[in-house]
């Protein structure tokens, strides 16, 4: 009953949205390929993927948009490709924390100047998880017992030198505690060590652990932002996104939100830029996209042209410090 | 008998006319997929993963797991046909099934594949349906150092049996761990041997190398011995399905032993591969015919494919229960899962009864029809090799570098898949096996991880492999496997001289 109602709505929006004539001067004449610079299953791979379901499912492009996965050399592969790729408009990429930390941590030579800044989607949030098992109930208890078991507790985390391991190097440096970090391939995989207890704990997106966290597997403690997930919907137990509190409110003063953002290949016209930014404007005001933000927490500011450079500008200052800090610069 | 009702009410959902279609349709396009090596399970049903968002979910995914199957059958095809494996589970079904074909026996062969495919994955489909709650949490038992382990006894069961000289096992091998470690190093996120050469960031893809080693360095062997195929001469009626049934029944043994090692792996999950590498290596160890596997052995046959179906269909359990997909066409399912607004996880069983149960029902009814799409198509499968050679390798030739391009949308991995090809020619030539090597480039990097995650774990000991009763059962089953030779000899001789 409850899924007809929407799939109604979503008849009617898509229907809406169809009788809108085109107004971009400029237009796609052949397949649009989308890169994810990650491998499949992963977040911006479920990103992606569920982009490509609803410019797909209401029309919003003529030709078909295709996902294509490069993740090669921690998504080097895809960015290289796309800064290969000038002039030439049928080609869009969406990135993670890698956009920066990929050539900091190997030195390929590459850039997000290369590309050109199309729109950021979202950014994605950071949670510090433990095992529910455990009798950790906040930030604090758990970094007493990680100082107090001096460097024997384990981080796990997706990749190495990326976004987790930056995370976890700060926290060592605010609290003075030690972790040992390991290294998985992915966030779900992540999510299940910790709940297999392989792990102590881990800063999984809220989308890799809100399944866990549902089945009462793992507990959040606090959230790596300046203020709290504005999500209420009860996801366990009574609680909500809303209520996990901020890491800086216990104590423990650290902010890192990840950029899902969209860029194309170098060289891009005015009119190019613009085609896509509408598209994704008009993505963003589909119900299914509001369902993906909800079910993922994801905090949804939307930013295009000046503003988005800007952004990004300022947040690859601050990768390059942050790894200059943990020692994940490349040595040449 | 809750777990019973709800399975029938899934059947009454999975039977509905549009299921119905949408099934069949799945199967047609999942064969398709898995006869064009390269482009693999997780790639179709990527391709294919928009099709199915205007469908309710319980259809879009009776669609794709569909498509799966269908892959899973197809990858069989060209294994046995043309000694290219569509998958890379199909690797260890060339050994005996390619052979097969060559002596005139592709029609036994191909009947063999897709009946014992479909026998692995009822098995499988059965466990899931009695047991997963409870097989969903031994998944969580398996951490770095228990993952290690698998991987460890999957080499050692497959390098205790080699009939080539050992030296010439361990040097492919160890060729294979040298080209699995280009690439980035995931644990130090640092790039090796990749001498700055950007197409080399990725490292060298399994499928490029399987493509070319086995695809490419056939045709080379092929044009060299004079341009015929052989094996033309395979009978190409349907008797030859019920022929072939009639032999089934004997290796019950082995069927039996393939449904449980590939259950296990697909739940660890280690995967298809491992499992259908060791299903075929324990199988030629304890069977009476051991000896000639390899020759075009119908067991050699059944083995394989029975572990990799079951442990395929398998792995679909820890992606449902835990939301960690065990295959990578599961993971894309996955991504799919979440499109339609299901979370997959610990919850979904309680939360989604019907499409769970739609989906497992399905299961069933899309194996059935999968079967009787293939075997169907068996005698058409078999009077490809009547082809003349002429005709029939450039059009190989053409699919092998299609399939190597779109594995990455890369023309540097087809210039990669002809440099594989020599290579794949100088080992034959060379009577260097070709197994071992592939065995380590699919599996080398993940056992590397493994074993370093569990070192770091430890902080340095290797005490953490023997550290718990299932990580070291495991390791002392590999020991086991690794010296069984020797330990045959030894027992041999104990009782020589005991009489």
């Amino acid at each position: 009953m409850k899924r007809s109602l929407r799939v109604a709505f979503a008849a009617g929006v898509a229907l809406a949205i169809g009788s809108i004539p085109a107004v971009a001067a400029w237009e796609p004449v052949r397949p649009v390929e989308f890169i994810v610079p990650a491998g499949t299953g992963g977040g911006a791979d479920q990103m992606a993927r569920t982009i490509q379901g609803i410019v797909t499912k209401h029309n919003l492009m003529k030709q078909p948009l295709v996902v294509i996965n490069k993740s090669g050399g921690a998504g080097g592969e895809g960015f290289l490709d796309v800064k290969s790729s000038a002039g030439n408009p049928h080609k869009i990429i969406i990135t993670l924390s890698n956009l920066f930390t990929t050539p900091l941590a190997t030195g390929i030579p590459f850039s997000w100047k290369d590309l050109t800044p199309v729109a950021m989607l979202a950014l994605d949030e950071f949670v510090l998880w433990v095992n529910a098992e455990k009798p950790y109930t906040s930030a604090k208890d758990y970094l007493d017992a990680v100082k107090q078991a001096s460097g024997t507790l384990k981080m796990g985390g997706t990749g190495s030198k990326q976004e987790d391991q930056i995370i976890t190097v700060a926290m060592e440096k605010a609290t003075g505690a030690k972790f040992t970090y390991i290294p998985y391939k992915g966030g779900g995989e992540v999510a299940v060590q910790l709940v297999g207890n392989h792990v102590d704990s881990t800063v999984n997106n809220p989308i890799e652990a809100v399944a866990q966290w549902r089945g009462g597997k793992v507990r959040p403690l606090c959230v790596f932002d300046d203020k709290p997930m504005s999500y209420d919907e009860q996801i366990t137990d009574g609680k909500a996104w809303k209520d996990i509190p901020t890491c800086k409110s216990q104590g423990l003063d650290i902010e890192y939100l990840m950029l899902r953002g969209i860029f194309m290949s170098p060289r891009a016209t005015k009119d190019q830029i613009d085609y896509y930014v509408e598209l994704f404007k008009k993505v963003r005001e589909t119900p299914e996209w509001q369902d993906f933000m909800k079910t993922g927490a994801f905090n949804t500011s939307f930013m295009t042209g000046a503003d988005y450079a800007k952004w990004v500008e300022t947040e690859e200052k601050r990768h390059e410090l942050l790894m200059k800090e943990a020692g994940f610069l490349a040595s040449n | 008998m809750e777990e019973l009702a709800n399975l029938f009410h899934g059947f009454a959902v999975a039977l509905q006319p549009f299921n119905i279609m949408v099934m069949i349709l799945g199967i047609v396009l999942g064969v398709i997929i898995g006869v064009l090596p390269g482009l693999g399970g997780a790639n179709g049903v990527a391709i294919l993963l928009p099709l199915t968002f205007s469908m309710p979910p319980t259809s879009a995914i009776i669609m794709l797991s569909c498509i799966y199957w269908g892959a899973l059958f197809g990858g069989a095809i060209t294994s046995i046909l043309f000694n290219i494996p569509g998958e890379p589970w199909s690797v260890a079904t060339t050994f005996d099934g390619y052979p097969m074909a060559q002596q005139g026996k592709a029609g036994e062969a191909l009947t063999a594949a897709f009946t014992s495919s479909f026998v692995g994955a009822l098995f499988a489909v059965v466990m899931i349906t009695l047991v997963a709650p409870l097989v969903a949490s031994f998944a969580l038992k398996f951490g770095p150092a228990e993952k290690f382990a698998v991987y460890f006894l999957a080499f050692c069961s497959f390098v205790g049996l080699s009939k080539e000289p050992p030296f010439k096992t361990i040097a492919a091998m160890m060729i294979g761990f040298a080209l699995a470690a280009v690439g980035l190093d995931s644990i130090t996120g640092q790039l090796r041997l990749t001498f700055g050469i950007t197409e080399l960031l990725n490292g060298f893809d399994f499928l490029i190398a399987v493509i070319g080693l086995f695809g490419i360095g056939e045709i080379l062997l092929t044009m060299e011995e004079g341009l015929s195929f052989r094996g033309g001469n395979a009978q190409i009626n349907l008797r030859v399905v019920l022929q072939t049934w009639k032999e089934m029944p004997a290796y019950w043994l082995t069927s039996l032993r393939s449904c449980l090692i590939g259950c296990w792996m697909g739940i660890t999950p280690a995967g298809a591969t491992p499992a259908s590498f060791m299903s075929y290596g324990i199988a030629k160890r304890v069977s009476k015919r051991g000896k000639n596997f390899g020759n075009g052995e119908i067991e050699g046959v059944v083995a394989p494919e029975t572990a990799a179906h079951a442990a395929g269909t398998a792995a679909l359990l820890p992606m449902l229960s835990l939301g960690v997909p065990g295959s990578p066409t599961a993971a894309v399912l996955l991504g799919g899962l979440l499109i339609w607004g299901l979370q997959p996880g610990p919850m979904l069983f309680v939360e989604q009864k019907e499409f769970v149960w739609g989906l497992i029902a399905s299961m069933y009814l899309g194996n059935l029809a999968g079967l009787l799409v293939v075997l169907t198509c068996v005698p058409i499968f078999a009077a490809i090799l009547r082809i003349p050679f002429s005709i029939i390798a450039p059009l190989i030739l053409v699919l092998c570098a299609i399939g190597a391009y779109s594995v990455h949308s890369s023309t540097f991995d087809v210039v990669l898949m002809l440099v594989f090809g020599v290579l794949g020619y100088l080992f034959k030539k060379c009577g260097y096996p070709l197994a071992p090597l592939v065995l380590a480039i699919v599996l080398g990097d993940k056992a590397e991880e493994a074993f370093r995650q569990s070192l770091l774990g430890s902080q340095g000991s290797l005490a953490v492999f023997f550290s718990n009763g299932l990580v070291s059962t495991i390791m002392v089953l590999g020991l086991i496997a690794l010296f069984w030779s020797a330990i045959q000899e030894g027992y041999g001789r104990l009782r020589t001289s005991a009489v």
